[in-house]
């Protein structure tokens, strides 16, 4: 893979106040690469995940996305967020909106599609996620599963070139985060770039290119899946891996 | 025990009325005392007041100025420009109860209103309006109800438009006498046309107001911020009535020479920049009640900040507060009666000037009553329609 990184992150950095929430963090990704991060609650994972389409600001240091430098500009912002799709913890759907009308809206204001072919794509996408009877509901009536799966198809109307996943499981009662991270894996086979914070060790053996344990604030150790489970160099990274593999 | 025994649900209690009342009318000593204390007040107070309506009080001052108290001094041979574009309100209403009112049976009664009110003594020319104005609600529930999706927009547009239509109408086309519509100054408009005017254009300006206040309140930019926070604890801090005052007195003072505005003109101006204060805060309530989770999908997708106001902040924020903002334009209705007192002739105003006609001196409780009765009949019509609006707005969600 010798081409340009999609994503570059050059020692970064962010306070909350007095707290150093990031402290010095540098890594780049590959197109096509799926990256998991775990790390205890509080160690700035998903801090720094947002950081990469502005949902948190960075003090010091430098991200670029796809070619695109995250500056105070706003339509660098709005360009970066149209090119990643990011899933919450909390879903996040729109209430007062269905189904479809989630997941046309962005495609329609943004991209300036037509209804028509933006709830064509949207029905292909949500069979992709297994739910396309579910199109003319609100996200009121669904399951957290499929509310899950519903932000996914939002998430990949917009054709992102990244897709950012913080914690999609954490919400989930245990019988459905299976369904999610189904669709999570297709994803990945797909040839997306992901970056997915989530402590499904499964998911990250089965899928992850490379996995990056995050501890208060910085990166202290990456690896492969191999490498990370087999052989952990550093000892936070060993103490941790106990504490989640334990049962 | 048997295991195939079935469940019975518990076995629900039969009751007739004699039993019920033994059971919570007479069920003790102290119960007995209190139903007959509690019966003799009720027997007390309503026998007092159906023998007051039906008996003591004059209501020939009501019939006598019926005219005045509906619509002023407006010119007579006029009046058919208010009867058209009540028409066309009841006609869109009729529309309206068809596609949104469907499971509520009994909405289409509502229709049958003015043929009702046309039983009490009224002109013939007026029973004949009234009726009619029953049989255009009716037509537009039948259409309604014919094609009740292809209707949609065209009733909503219908109801956009028809503020412009009212205004255009009351007050006419040409300066001259002899034209088809000729104006009518607003110093003849008067009664319940003037307080329904002041009411709706007061509730349709201020609210655009004052959602761009709210938001405004919560912007970035220093200037916005301060100017929006600025007027609103400014005009919350004035009552009404002042802030009337200031518009019927002072303003001429700073206007250049030989500029004027009219009067009512001046009270429209006035209480739709009191209410958007208000309403500023109201919604910034719901702004705030929309969690951060909603902001953060709506960028993360690439939308504008104005693109997530627009299409998913404030739709979820004015749902929310439907009820809130009800309960101001009730307040705002029953508010224009301050205008009285700055010499607008509104219902409250006319009223008074009922009452100074030497014929009808001391008959003040009628006067009063009747258009009580008439504030809240109105009132509790808006509060209805909210409560209906909520239901159907409700399917759904969350």
């Amino acid at each position: 893979m010798a081409d340009e990184p999609i994503i570059k992150v050059q020692e970064v950095h962010k306070w909350y106040g007095n707290f150093h929430a990031l402290k010095g963090v540098s890594m780049d990704v590959q197109k096509g690469e799926v990256i998991v991060i775990f790390g205890p609650s509080g160690s700035g994972k998903s801090t720094f995940i947002r950081t990469l389409n502005r949902l948190e600001e960075h003090q010091r240091g430098k991200i670029v996305v796809d070619g695109i430098e995250m500056s105070h500009d706003v339509r660098n912002i709005e360009q970066i967020r149209s090119e990643t799709g990011m899933v919450f913890q909390q879903f996040n759907l729109f209430p007062h909106l269905t189904v479809m009308q989630n997941i046309v809206l962005a495609p329609i204001q943004v991209r300036k599609w037509t209804k028509q072919k933006a709830e064509e794509i949207a029905m292909q996408l949500l069979e992709r996620v297994g739910i396309p009877e579910q199109a003319n509901k609100f996200p009121g009536q669904l399951s957290g599963g499929q509310q899950q799966r519903v932000a996914i198809a939002r998430s990949l109307a917009m054709q992102p070139k990244i897709m950012l996943f913080d914690e999609p499981t954490s919400a989930l009662d245990p019988e459905m985060i299976k369904e999610v991270l189904d669709v999570m894996t297709e994803l990945a086979k797909s040839g997306m770039t992901i970056l997915a914070v989530t402590h499904e060790m499964g998911f990250a053996r089965a899928v992850a290119d490379r996995m990056i344990f995050f501890d208060k604030g910085e990166i202290v150790e990456q690896g492969t899946p191999e490498q990370i489970f087999n052989s952990p160099k550093e000892d936070r990274t060993k103490l941790f891996l106990s504490q989640i593999l334990r049962h | 025990m048997a295991i195939n025994e079935p469940v019975l649900p518990p076995i629900t209690e039969r009751s007739n009325i004699l039993s019920w009342m033994r059971k919570n009318l007479f069920g003790s000593w102290y119960d007995a005392l209190l139903t007959i204390l509690g019966a003799w007040i009720v027997y007390w107070a309503l026998s007092g007041l159906l023998r007051w309506v039906f008996v003591t009080a004059e209501w020939e001052v009501i019939v006598v100025n019926m005219r005045l108290l509906m619509i002023g001094q407006y010119p007579l041979e006029q009046a058919w420009r208010l009867w058209l574009w009540l028409g066309l309100l009841v006609f869109l209403s009729g529309n309206s109860l068809a596609i949104w009112a469907r499971q509520s049976k009994y909405a289409v009664l509502l229709l049958l209103a003015p043929a009702l009110l046309s039983l009490f003594q009224v002109g013939a020319g007026q029973r004949g309006w009234l009726i009619g104005l029953t049989v255009t609600g009716l037509v537009g529930w039948g259409i309604g109800r014919i094609k009740p999706e292809v209707l949609k927009r065209s009733v909503i547009a219908g109801w956009v438009i028809s503020l412009p239509v009212i205004i255009l109408l009351t007050r006419g086309l040409s300066e001259s006498e002899t034209s088809f519509m000729p104006e009518v100054r607003t110093n003849l408009w008067g009664g319940l046309l003037l307080t329904f005017l002041l009411t709706v254009v007061g509730i349709m300006f201020s609210f655009p107001i004052g959602v761009l206040l709210a938001l405004g309140r919560r912007s970035e930019l220093p200037i916005i911020r301060w100017f929006s926070v600025g007027y609103i604890e400014l005009v919350r801090g004035v009552p009404l009535i002042s802030i009337l005052f200031m518009a019927q007195l002072m303003l001429p003072l700073f206007l250049p020479d030989g500029w004027t505005v009219d009067r009512v003109i001046r009270a429209m101006v006035g209480i739709t920049l009191f209410s958007a204060a208000y309403l500023a805060e109201n919604v910034r309530g719901g702004l705030q009640a929309i969690p951060k989770g909603q902001f953060e999908a709506a960028e993360a997708l690439g939308l504008s900040g104005a693109q997530t106001m627009i299409f998913i902040i404030l739709p979820q924020a004015l749902r929310l507060i439907i009820p809130i903002l009800v309960g101001q334009f009730i307040g705002v209705f029953k508010d224009t009666s301050l205008v009285a007192i700055v010499g607008l002739l509104d219902l409250v105003g006319i009223a008074r000037t009922v009452l100074a006609q030497p014929a009808f001196l001391g008959l003040q409780r009628e006067v009063y009553v009747f258009i009580s009765l008439i504030f809240w009949v109105l009132s509790y019509g808006m509060s209805y329609l909210s409560q209906r609006l909520e239901e159907r707005l409700g399917v759904g969600i969350r």
